[in-house]
């Protein structure tokens, strides 16, 4: 292994401008004759919007225009779509009610944009926007998922009887119904998966710049795949047509699946920059995040395991009603459904599963793809099962695990899935070993002589990561193809760009995409850069999300440098004067087989392009291969989490006190960034856990609208976390590589929440498990004791 | 955040006349929670009066027994003042809980009780100690002081010069934080001194900071957690939020309390 090659723990290339403050995010973008635009937004969960009176608006000072739903219409710009076509039991498609980028005769949600000021400063534009008077007529809400269907509950989208969107269910309904009659023993579960709010670093942002001349657009936009924005804002919105859209997406600084979407404020701006002929520019306050950025999770599900009498699981059953909020965002459909059903086999083989899936609208900002993305929702579900039954039939939890655990690969699951590699023991085992599970009785001991209640909790997930084979998402109802494109320049000096369709946004593509590089042609790693997030560069490509760009972004340079290094093997046999078959390319050197007749990768590269040793007819001059790869399997990270918490009992405080992680990631390229990755989604899945408590009251306003109310982790939450790997190569890439982004956040919460229920002697406490609640199930747990005396 | 006059005050006289004279004016005295509610637009002031640069208002002196700390010094000065940390080590404690780095080193003692937020913590540290406000215009007792919700005793141009503080034998501070704001969601602070022993609470009561009589009875019997066993607070009159309800909150109150007794020793 190099230095900088795979596997080297190389420092990340891009912090040097990142921590110098000389990254260049769209707010650090200035455009000539650049306005600033305001979003008037609903203050009503639900109401009419009866009238708009824009009139003192727009005599403001500093006033460009006011515009409005009505004018959003008149000039025809189109609905916002949601691209996954998802399809009821009964065969009905999904009911995707109409989303304008500015309501037009009703608003849904408490955030949902009415009209827009577009002025010469921000302060002007937000001092107009405060003179917008719009006449409300508020009517009832609903904002509770399990409520939605209700007779009762107001009607939000006329397309969708009942709030309904989709009634959809995967796997066979009857077998797992026989399965249970024959069962020993049943586990069942009434389980709230919470909302949470993403809270990227950098709030979005967008500047749309028309260019009168050519009549194009061009957008730069904090997201997570510009290409597929630009496509769907010119398919579908219909603002420009794509060749005369350009997006831009420039240092992003965090998305975690809220930079996914297109959002009603890019195709406003877009659509207003045409309009006044000038650059309109947006960037949210963190307040307005809140209310304008998709939030993730929702769920409210009941579940139920059966067992035989050796504790091998027979089948689940599950069915779950996914909260997707006023509006269907971009991807939302498949979250609930081939995201989160097809994951609900975990680590384990059960032989029949058959999950129900019911899809509402709520007067609640829109709900869609959040780190994970539907697996952590379905390793909730199946591990807080497992632990429970565990409990109930008094087996070791480890140990009903692991009569479970799939051990044969290839593995069939009954929801879709073919698990092609693992080996679920082996990280179990590991992280027994390095969580001390042998020593956990006497801490217990320790924390109950200090008064404190003790827990460990495992997590043993999995998650189908390198989305996907584009025919398998195809027939799925997927819009896309979820491939990845490459194009590996080399320069007549030798020095390489790499053009991904990946964007990165904390990933740190530029150092592992160019030590993959440097690695395979043998160059320096600084002679590697790496280009990405600008539609004008890269000719397509599907973007960063669902921990796909390692196993499918990587896996597409491969492919490109494969077509490199045939080539330059043609270049070299002209230059080395010997057969193409004799030369071998070793440690960035092109030799002739059995001789030491020598030419550097440079060499190579020179003579390629300065073409004096070759004819045309024999080979074109240049050294650049583009490719698409096109993956033939999801890949299936997964491993095992062990939390161990110490309660509080007098103030129902949980401590977090160790945290263990093994993970199979398939072959690793950088294991410091793959640990960064793994801290962060643990911080994020501990936050699910016992901070993040995103709440509405009925009326549908959002009680958590700040960081005042809304519990982000912080580093005091979390203890110092054991990290490791263990590996088992993915078969269906090049590398071996499986994923690592969302893992942390997947495993993480189950292993919280079963620690804690270990520790308290109750399965009653839904996430977060904040002080208060667990001293509210604390008291319960006493009462009911003291009831038994 | 709204436009607003910039007023540098040069010294107390000239800033009390423009907090009396100028319409709808502030003191601006650190703004760790006024300038972010005006950059929310949630207060707009026409006026702001800095008091940055006003001589003798920050310092930290021990005279006699009495501590007397200077308006404008920061939770940051007072956290990390030797002189604080040796008269009355729960003090310097309490500032150093107050917020985060960045809220410490621009945040001043003087503006966090002027402003009075139920969920501070120097409001319990002011009348858990029995401490003195001093103002231009005169001397206010803790207990006056606080008078309700973002409330005090201030009228509309005087200004807070210092806090004198008596030195306690024996004080602590036990704060319970709101996991999202870090504010107390229940802070008490106890302190015995050789006349008498208060207990104070910050963030559970819904008027603001209160005393706590049963607890400080119970205590002058004996300084020991073991006297408040048992003992609670009624949850009426207690603040109930998504963080915790009022039962929540008085259940708290004791738990804290005897935590603070315990580690005042």
């Amino acid at each position: 292994m190099s230095a900088t090659g795979i596997g080297a723990p190389v420092r990340r290339k891009e912090d040097y401008r990142f921590i110098t403050g000389k990254g260049q995010y769209t707010d650090d973008l200035t455009r000539p004759g650049q306005t600033y635009i305001t979003f008037v937004r609903s203050p009503h969960a639900h109401a009419r919007i009866r009238r708009i009176d824009a009139s003192a608006a727009k005599g403001m000072p500093g006033v460009v225009a006011v515009l409005t739903g009505a004018d959003l219409a008149a000039d025809k710009v189109g609905s916002l779509i949601c691209g996954w076509a998802i399809t009821s039991k009964d065969g009905s498609p999904m009911k995707m009610a109409p989303h304008p980028a500015i309501a037009n005769t009703k608003a849904n949600h408490v955030g949902d944009p009415v009209a827009v000021v577009v002025a010469e400063t921000q302060a002007q534009a937000k001092d107009a926007a405060e003179k917008v008077v719009v006449d409300y007529e508020v009517l009832p809400a609903v904002v509770d998922p399990a409520k939605a269907q209700a007779k009762s509950a107001p009607q939000i989208h006329e397309v969708a009887p009942g709030n309904t969107i989709y009634e959809w269910h995967l796997g066979d309904q009857k077998a797992v119904e026989a399965a249970f009659k024959g069962a020993k023993h049943v586990t069942r579960l009434d389980i709230v998966n919470n909302r949470l709010v993403p809270n990227a670093m950098e709030p979005r942002a967008a500047i749309a710049e028309y260019d009168a001349g050519n009549d194009s657009l061009t957008l730069w936009n904090t997201t997570q795949n510009p290409h597929v924005a630009r496509l769907v804002i010119s398919a579908f919105v219909g603002i420009a047509p794509e060749h005369k859209l350009r997006v831009i997406a420039p240092d992003v600084g965090g998305g975690f699946g809220s930079k996914i979407f297109i959002y009603p404020e890019e195709v406003v701006c877009l659509w207003a920059a045409r309009k006044v002929n000038r650059p309109v520019k947006w960037v949210s306050e963190r307040t307005e995040a809140f209310v304008a950025d998709a939030h993730g999770r929702d769920h409210v599900t009941h579940a139920e395991m059966a067992f035989d009498g050796e504790g091998k699981i027979l089948a689940l059953r599950a069915k779950t009603i996914a909260n997707l909020g006023a509006y269907m965002s971009t991807f939302s459909s498949s979250v609930p459904t081939y995201l989160y059903a097809t994951l609900l086999s975990g680590q384990y083989e059960i032989p029949q599963i058959y999950c129900e899936v019911d899809a509402v609208y709520t007067n609640t900002v829109p709900v869609d793809a959040y780190r994970g993305a539907g697996r952590p929702e379905a390793t909730f579900v199946v591990e807080r099962l497992v632990e429970v039954g565990a409990r109930e039939m008094q087996i070791d939890p480890a140990d009903l695990r692991r009569r479970n655990f799939v051990k044969k690969f290839p593995h069939q699951t009954p929801v879709i899935m073919a698990y092609d590699a693992g080996d679920y023991n082996a990280s179990l085992k590991k992280a027994m070993e390095l969580a001390d599970v042998k020593g956990f009785a006497k801490r217990k001991r320790e924390s109950a002589r200090a008064g404190k209640l003790r827990g460990l909790g495992y997590s043993t997930y999995i998650e189908a990561c390198g989305i996907a084979p584009s025919q398998a998402v195809g027939s799925l109802g997927a819009g896309v193809g979820l491939w990845e494109s490459a194009e590996v320049r080399v320069n007549p000096t030798g020095s390489v760009e790499v053009l991904t369709g990946c964007h990165q946004h904390g990933q740190g593509h530029e150092t592992t995409f160019a030590q993959v590089v440097s690695d395979r042609l043998g160059i320096p790693i600084e002679n590697v850069s790496v280009v990405h997030g600008d539609t004008d560069k890269v000719q397509f490509g599907m973007g960063t999300y669902g921990s796909r760009s390692g196993a499918v972004g990587i896996s597409a340079i491969v492919k490109a440098l494969d077509k490199v290094e045939a080539k330059a093997k043609k270049v070299a046999s002209h230059l080395l004067e010997a057969a193409e078959a004799d030369i071998v390319f070793e440690n960035g050197q092109f030799k002739v087989a059995g001789t030491d007749k020598v030419a550097a990768f440079g060499d190579v590269a020179l003579n390629a392009y300065i073409a004096h040793k070759f004819s045309g007819q024999e080979l074109e001059p240049g050294l650049k291969e583009g490719s698409f790869y096109d993956p033939t399997n999801f890949t299936f990270p997964a491993g095992c989490h062990i939390c161990e918490v110490e309660v509080d009992t007098e103030t129902g405080q949980v401590e977090v006190v160790a945290w263990t992680a093994v993970d199979d990631f398939g072959k690793v390229i950088n294991p410091m960034i793959v640990e960064g990755q793994v801290h962060g989604g643990i911080a994020q899945g501990v936050g699910q856990a016992l901070l993040e408590n995103t709440t509405y009251d009925t009326d549908g306003q959002l009680v958590t609208g700040s960081y005042m109310d809304y519990t982000m982790p912080r580093a005091d939450n979390l203890p110092s976390f054991r990290v490791e790997t263990t590996e088992t190569l993915a078969p269906s890439n090049p590398l071996g590589i499986k994923g690592c982004g969302e893992a942390g956040a997947i495993a993480s919460p189950a292993a919280v929440i079963n620690a804690i229920t270990d520790a308290l002697g109750t399965e009653e406490i839904a996430m977060p498990a904040t002080p208060a609640a667990v001293w509210a199930a604390l008291q319960k747990v006493n009462q009911s004791r003291k009831a038994a005396e | 955040m709204y436009a607003f006059t910039y007023h540098r005050a040069t010294g107390l006289r000239q800033a009390g006349n423009m907090l009396g004279k100028l319409e709808d004016s502030k003191i601006l005295a650190g703004g760790q929670t006024l300038l972010p509610t005006m950059k929310q637009r949630l207060a707009s002031p026409a006026n702001l009066i800095d008091l940055g640069k006003v001589d003798g208002l920050k310092g930290i002196e021990l005279k006699g027994r009495s501590l007397v700390i200077g308006a404008m010094t920061t939770h940051s000065e007072v956290a990390t003042s030797p002189v604080v940390q040796q008269a009355i080590p729960a003090l310097a404690e309490l500032a150093s809980m107050i917020g985060d780095p960045a809220v410490r080193h621009m945040g001043t003692l003087g503006g966090s009780i002027a402003n009075n937020d139920p969920n501070s913590d120097y409001p319990a540290a002011l009348v858990g100690l029995g401490a003195t406000v001093i103002t231009t215009k005169r001397r206010i007792e803790a207990d006056a002081f606080f008078t309700g919700l973002f409330e005090t005793a201030l009228e509309a141009d005087e200004i807070i010069t210092k806090v004198s503080f008596p030195v306690p034998k024996k004080a602590a501070y036990m704060k319970f934080r709101n996991p999202a704001s870090r504010f107390a969601l229940v802070g008490v602070f106890v302190a015995k001194r050789s006349s008498e022993i208060r207990v104070a609470v910050t963030g559970a009561g819904a008027s603001g900071v209160f005393r706590v009589p049963a607890f400080e009875e119970a205590l002058k019997k004996r300084f020991s957690p073991k006297s408040l066993e048992g003992l609670s607070i009624p949850a009426t009159g207690l603040n109930s939020d998504i963080h915790g309800s009022a039962e929540y909150r008085a259940h708290l109150v004791g738990v804290m309390a005897r935590r603070a007794v315990a580690k005042a020793g």
